[in-house]
């Protein structure tokens, strides 16, 4: 029986479905959360997941599976939810998503599933990525993980980074039956799920599990190599015996706005800020031993309004902020970062100075930041991004009283893997060229994406993009053809 | 994890470690360094390769006591391990023949001045090394560097070896002296690094310095070790750690190098308080071993 002749285990009809409300997240209270780094939302239980599950429309043509990155089959695993079926539920995202329980909490669906629900016509849209979150909780509660039955082909692939990426393209090729070895440059497997995205936002225990899960399926995993330095990738292949390679090394160098008193202490970039806490666990000094500022009392500033400006400006707060901002030189419409968390940030008490873009930073004349001068922008006639363009206003400008600054502006191209590659092309910016369907680079046997390709982009785009190169890499496994 | 071969003190406070990392010893090249991590809770810090062994699959290093981790590194030995030591990073000495090279070393950039001297003198220079050290005690490798330079001058600051003086003086000899000088290159303390680049910015001679910023990754990821180099942001990790010397801010980097001093003293005083009464307590322990043995 095809699914779509099957009979809707849904007992509700499309009217009634349309009235049951979206179901609340439980969340921390914000007076408490923005106190301490534990998880800001805490998760449907299995009543409220049923309930929302009822509200899908089951349409014939979905197309939240369509503007999936991943292809992730909503409406199959909604409807096993339905059914009381969970692990089934699980089981049938994992098809598509080797990370649920981080797309659940880390991805912006409203760009993409929810932003295409049907029901968001008239209604708010499903809670599907909380739906995929309690599913994937559910199974990591459950420990029942299956593993897939698969048969070796004695191919090998090296993965060169261990952020979401990667670990997609880990996780899709192990299934079939190839070797697969991932690299990573830091001490700690995960890229930016750990050095970039704070505990309240995606608790680390969560990634440890999904790289537990992968090792179990046999994924191995060398931390401390930094491919272009301690190997490179001709190496790889031609000393090492893999056949492939995947390149997916992540954003690269935090770029900074190049105005003056950028260098004083005080100011850190947002790579770094969050890198201090999530990584290093500096918060917990002297337990651990990496330093960072003291933000106890302090007025701090973030500049920029995606998702990582976000994560920086709501750790400072959690570290005992005075006062925490987000200057961002456009408006609320052209912000970046994820609405759940521009809702919550606003609900933690972050003050937001939107159309303001800092033009100095000021010392106390001995090398520490003390204050931000900063304009005010107006918005002019949209630019190459489709964006408004922000004009400064004249006359505008005003001191911001500040003891740390964090640059959260974007990356530029990491040069490391690139400039130790012989014949792998690379564009204007310095990023990896790579096709479109197939991630296949100018070298034979070598693939890349994420944001090494694209430049600062989402979890789940790098997850698309190692979608599609475990594809692509199987096939030229399996062909030989290029 | 990464095994300790061999620990040794070169100096007072100055110790050289070699550890297995076959990775790394196949790449290591003059002027990279490593980055290292003692055990979980520790911090991530670079430190100096001096040379390194690729048949046994060895890199030496070399490492100074100034704050907790360095110290805490300098108590481990032979058979001790690390958890982690990444490398090699940052890009290489740039290695040619320019004719005469003046290699200077101050203290443990002693270390890291080495390989690039013997790299040089492979490459046909002719290479005249300056090593300098607060005293006697504190001057190392010093028949390693004589090996690979042509001529080797020493100099400490108060006297006790060689010639009292700094290695400024050493090299404004050498220049007033009319020796004809193609590089200079110099590994060591801010201050004397930013000596030898007014010295020689004032005869024109091209002048190369190794920085020494606070680091986490290594990799330009963070961006923590950015230095001003010509009044733009550049990273020491991936654009250096070797700059032109003329270009450099050393006062920027002074600045930045002290941002955590408050900190750092904490945590080194921390580690020296429950290191003393770990050997007060290691005292008693023996005070009442020979009680006990003394019993009747």
């Amino acid at each position: 029986m095809s699914p779509t002749a099957k009979k809707s285990l849904n007992p509700l009809s499309p009217k009634e479905r349309i009235k049951v409300p979206r179901q609340l997240m439980p969340e921390q209270a914000p007076e408490a959360r923005a106190r301490n780094f534990e998880e800001v939302n805490l998760g449907y239980d299995p009543e409220l997941a049923r309930q929302e599950a009822l509200r899908c429309l089951e349409c014939a043509k979905p197309t939240c599976t369509v503007s999936c990155p991943v292809g992730v089959k909503v409406k199959e695993f909604v409807e096993l939810i339905v059914a009381g079926d969970f692990l089934g539920a699980a089981a049938k995202i994992r098809e598509d998503n080797v990370l649920p329980a981080v797309t659940g909490r880390v991805c912006p669906q409203e760009d993409h599933c929810e932003g295409k629900c049907l029901l968001s016509k008239k209604v708010k849209p499903l809670g599907i990525g909380y739906l995929e979150r309690f599913v994937a909780d559910y199974e990591q509660r459950m420990g029942t993980h299956a593993l897939p039955n698969v048969t070796p082909t004695g191919k090998r692939v090296a993965v060169v980074g261990s952020g979401p990426s990667g670990l997609t393209v880990a996780g899709d090729l192990i299934q079939k039956g190839h070797k697969v070895r991932v690299f990573e440059a830091l001490h700690e497997l995960g890229g930016v799920l750990v050095y970039g995205i704070p505990e309240f936002r995606l608790p680390k225990q969560i990634i440890r599990e999904q790289l537990d899960y992968m090792r179990e399926m046999g994924v191995e995993f060398e931390t401390d190599v930094v491919v272009g330095r301690t190997v490179t990738i001709d190496e790889l292949m031609a000393e090492e015996g893999y056949d492939a390679v995947y390149i997916g090394t992540g954003a690269g160098l935090p770029q900074f706005m190049g105005i003056p008193g950028e260098h004083f202490n005080g100011v850190y970039s947002a790579n770094e800020f969050l890198t201090r806490i999530n990584l290093m666990k500096a918060y917990k000094f002297p337990v651990y031993d990496e330093p960072m500022l003291d933000l106890r009392g302090k007025n701090v500033a973030v500049i920029g309004g995606g998702n990582t400006a976000l994560d920086a400006i709501r750790s400072a707060l959690r570290l005992g902020a005075a006062k925490a901002y987000v200057i961002y030189r456009r408006s609320d419409a052209e912000m970046p970062a994820r609405a759940e968390e521009v809702h919550h940030a606003r609900q933690e008490g972050i003050d937001f100075q939107m159309l303001t873009a800092p033009v100095e930073f000021l010392s106390d004349g001995k090398g520490w930041l003390t204050a931000a001068r900063c304009v005010r922008m107006g918005l002019g006639e949209p630019d190459a991004s489709g964006r408004r363009r922000p004009v400064p206003i004249q006359g505008s400008e005003f001191e911001l009283p500040l003891s740390v600054a964090v640059i959260a502006i974007g990356t530029s191209a990491n040069p490391i893997v690139q400039s130790t590659t012989p014949g792998l092309g690379t564009n204007q910016r310095g990023y990896i060229q790579a096709q479109d369907q197939t991630q296949r680079t100018t070298r034979k046997g070598v693939f890349a994406g994420g944001d090494i390709v694209t430049g600062s982009a989402t979890v789940i785009l790098a997850m698309g993009a190692g979608r599609r190169a475990a594809k692509s890499i199987h096939e030229y496994l399996t062909t030989g053809e290029w | 994890m990464f095994n300790i071969v061999q620990a040794r003190f070169l100096a007072p406070g100055i110790k050289r470690f070699v550890l297995e990392a076959p990775r790394i010893a196949r790449k290591q090249k003059p002027g990279q360094f490593v980055i290292l991590r003692i055990y979980e809770e520790g911090e991530r810090i670079p430190v100096t390769i001096e040379s390194s062994d690729p048949e046994r699959g060895t890199v030496s290093i070399v490492v100074q006591s100034a704050g907790k981790t360095t110290h805490l590194l300098n108590s481990l030995e032979t058979g001790d391990q690390v958890l982690d030591l990444v490398g090699p990073l940052g890009k290489p000495s740039e290695i040619a023949n320019y004719g005469t090279v003046v290699v200077v070393g101050g203290g443990v950039g002693t270390a890291m001045a080495y390989p690039t001297a013997a790299a040089l003198k492979r490459a046909g220079n002719r290479v005249l090394s300056i090593v300098g050290a607060r005293n006697r005690e504190l001057v190392i490798l010093e028949s390693e560097m004589r090996a690979v330079s042509d001529a080797l001058m020493i100099t400490t600051d108060d006297g006790s070896y060689a010639d009292k003086g700094f290695v400024t003086d050493k090299l404004r000899q050498l220049i007033q002296n009319g020796t004809r000088i193609d590089l200079v290159v110099a590994v060591g303390p801010i201050v004397m690094m930013r000596a030898v680049a007014e010295l020689t910015r004032k005869e024109n001679i091209h002048t190369m310095v190794s920085l020494n910023p606070i680091m986490i990754d290594g990799t330009g990821m963070c961006g923590g070790c950015r230095v001003l180099i010509d009044g733009k942001s550049e990273f020491a990790c991936v654009d250096g750690p070797e700059f032109d010397a003329h270009s450099v801010n050393f006062e920027v980097l002074v600045q930045r190098n002290a941002m955590y001093r408050d900190a750092e003293q904490r945590s080194l005083a921390e580690f020296q308080r429950v290191l003393s009464r770990e050997e007060s307590d290691q005292e008693v322990e023996h005070t009442c071993a020979v009680a006990r043995r003394e019993q009747p």
